[in-house]
């Protein structure tokens, strides 16, 4: 059974495209990352997928269950993190989370308490006086504390400092380990690469590619970097170049022998031909497809 | 059963203060009565002469020298106003304030359904209106008989009847329209009850606009009838209850399958 199935989900806000034709599928158990530029519509995509809004046409299936018809049975099993980490300003941090795990008719003060403690929340503060930070760290527990068999995080480490975005991928991962799905939606390629075993990428309300984050990452292209010349080697099929004194970079996506050859004849004191990461590829390759 | 928990804990400063104001403000009226009364048969004639603005507020057919007469014009004022801008402050901001706070993303993608969580705020809404009222005549009951004054029970149960029925048409309207906005509907609720109170002095004044009593809640809440009758006009009533159920009605179509935006 697919965690979340989308069979060409559309959406239009009126006559302004959300997202158009989406045919995704996400296994269970899978660590999937979910990649795009602000405005791309990751977050209208699992708006619809959570029944926020109603697509205009198409359907998706979550946990085996129609995401219109059963809603509600999809909602008990899904942990969901909005990219807005909003709260009743007067409520008190415990009394949200407890709020929360009544909604879903659970005693969840365990877990919840667990989580806390690691993320390292003052429960008995008032919502209005946390910043960002805190308040998402209110919206993973509230994501978390039920054990759901599906997260759908929208965005979740803007606001986090470093050590807590570690701590809560680690947490994510001992989830994964046990069985849970994990979708993260993301505009830091890094955070994708890093820990997702797939990632597809969404730009303008369509679905550009869905693969393996280790074949998203593996093309063709290759970054060069070389030190000891100012002017660019003469080669065709070079784009992003980068100059920094005697050392200039580029990314190359010609044949390799002609790029060997090339740098053969140069006066060089350094030079490095890697893969590009996935940032790259993005910046420069999906802004140019253009 | 856990959101109405929620919806009367949010709700209830709110409901606090003005449960107070409108509970102080009807005591105030009952226990400076009996020093008005005495001159009362001057001001009351007074009162009942001064033409078309007695008119306005039903006066010219009730006696002021008798202490329904003055509590139903008093009470008309404070309970009637008052408890119209209560209700239709509760209606127009209960469906529209998560998104105006932006916490319907928070509350809707827990596992209830749209027609639950509306269900669950209407009756919040309904049990904040009975609460204000059960106090509210309990304040009145209490100063009536501080004052020593022995009114008749029909037509003053009537008269809460009326209101309480008013309310519950306002917080409806204003329930249905709730769901249609996701900013602060506030200015819209005010203008709504205060728009049915006009409705109904404007048909006080003229017989041309008598037909606005079927538009305005106030229309049945009119307390020179119901003393004068025992009874409410079901007329006017029937019409009420019908713009209450369409108010939910519509209320509860919108929420069910609006898009909810960030």
């Amino acid at each position: 059974m697919d965690a979340i199935k989308t069979m060409s989900l559309t959406k239009y806000y009126g006559k302004s495209k959300g997202i158009e034709d989406m045919n995704l599928t996400i296994e269970q158990g899978d660590f999937f990352g979910f990649i795009g530029p602000n405005g791309a519509g990751k977050s209208t995509t699992i708006r619809t997928l959570l029944g926020l809004i109603s697509p205009t046409s198409g359907n998706a299936r979550i946990l085996g269950m129609d995401i219109i018809k059963q809603r509600e049975d999809i909602l008990s099993q899904v942990g969901y993190m909005p990219s807005e980490a909003s709260f009743y300003r007067n409520m008190r941090v415990r009394d949200v989370i407890k709020f929360s795990a009544d909604l879903r008719h659970r005693d969840c003060s365990k877990e919840a308490g667990y989580l806390c403690g690691r993320l390292e929340l003052d429960t008995s503060k008032k919502i209005r006086e946390l910043s960002l930070g805190n308040r998402k760290k209110v919206s993973i527990i509230c994501a978390l504390q039920h054990n759901p068999e599906l997260c759908i995080l929208d965005e979740p480490t803007s606001g986090l400092d470093p050590l807590m975005q570690r701590e809560f991928y680690a947490i994510l991962e001992e989830r994964n380990a046990k069985g849970t799905t994990i979708f993260v939606s993301s505009h830091i390629l890094s955070e994708i690469q890093r820990y997702c075993r797939h990632a597809a990428v969404i730009r303008e309300g369509r679905l550009l590619t869905s693969d393996t984050t280790e074949n998203l990452g593996h093309t063709d292209t290759k970054r060069v970097r070389l030190r000891g010349v100012s002017s660019l080697p003469d080669l065709l099929h070079i784009k992003d170049v980068q100059t920094d004194g005697d050392s200039l970079s580029f990314l190359y996506g010609g044949k390799l022998d002609i790029l060997l050859n090339t740098l053969a004849g140069l006066p060089l004191t350094d030079v490095s031909i890697t893969e590009p990461d996935l940032e790259e590829i993005f910046m420069h390759y999906y802004i140019d497809t253009k | 059963m856990t959101l109405i928990k929620h919806e009367l804990k949010q709700g209830q400063a709110t409901l606090l203060i003005w449960t107070s104001v409108i509970g102080f403000m009807l005591a105030a009226c009952i226990l400076i009565y009996p020093e008005m009364g005495t001159q009362m048969s001057d001001v009351g004639s007074m009162f009942a002469e001064m033409g078309s603005f007695s008119a306005a507020f039903g006066m010219d057919r009730l006696n002021f020298g008798e202490f329904m007469g003055f509590f139903g014009v008093e009470c008309g004022n404070v309970l009637g106003l008052g408890g119209a801008f209560f209700s239709a402050l509760l209606g127009i901001s209960v469906l529209a304030k998560e998104e105006k706070e932006q916490t319907a993303e928070f509350l809707l993608t827990h596992p209830i359904s749209r027609r639950k969580t509306a269900a669950q705020k209407l009756v919040s809404v309904l049990l904040q209106i009975i609460i204000l009222n059960i106090i509210v005549i309990a304040v009145t009951f209490i100063s009536i008989c501080m004052i020593g004054e022995e009114p008749e029970i029909r037509p003053l149960l009537l008269l809460f009847l009326a209101y309480f029925i008013l309310q519950v048409e306002t917080a409806a309207i204003c329930f249905g329209i709730s769901a249609f906005i996701s900013q602060s509907g506030l200015g819209i609720g005010l203008g709504i009850a205060a728009l049915f109170y006009f409705l109904n002095i404007i048909a006080n004044l003229t017989e041309d606009a008598k037909f606005l009593k079927y538009i305005t809640p106030f229309g049945y809440t009119e307390s020179a009838d119901i003393i004068a009758d025992k009874c409410l006009k079901t007329e006017y009533l029937s019409v009420g209850l019908v713009l209450t159920a369409l108010g939910i009605g519509i209320g509860f179509c919108r929420y069910c399958t609006k898009d909810i935006h960030s």
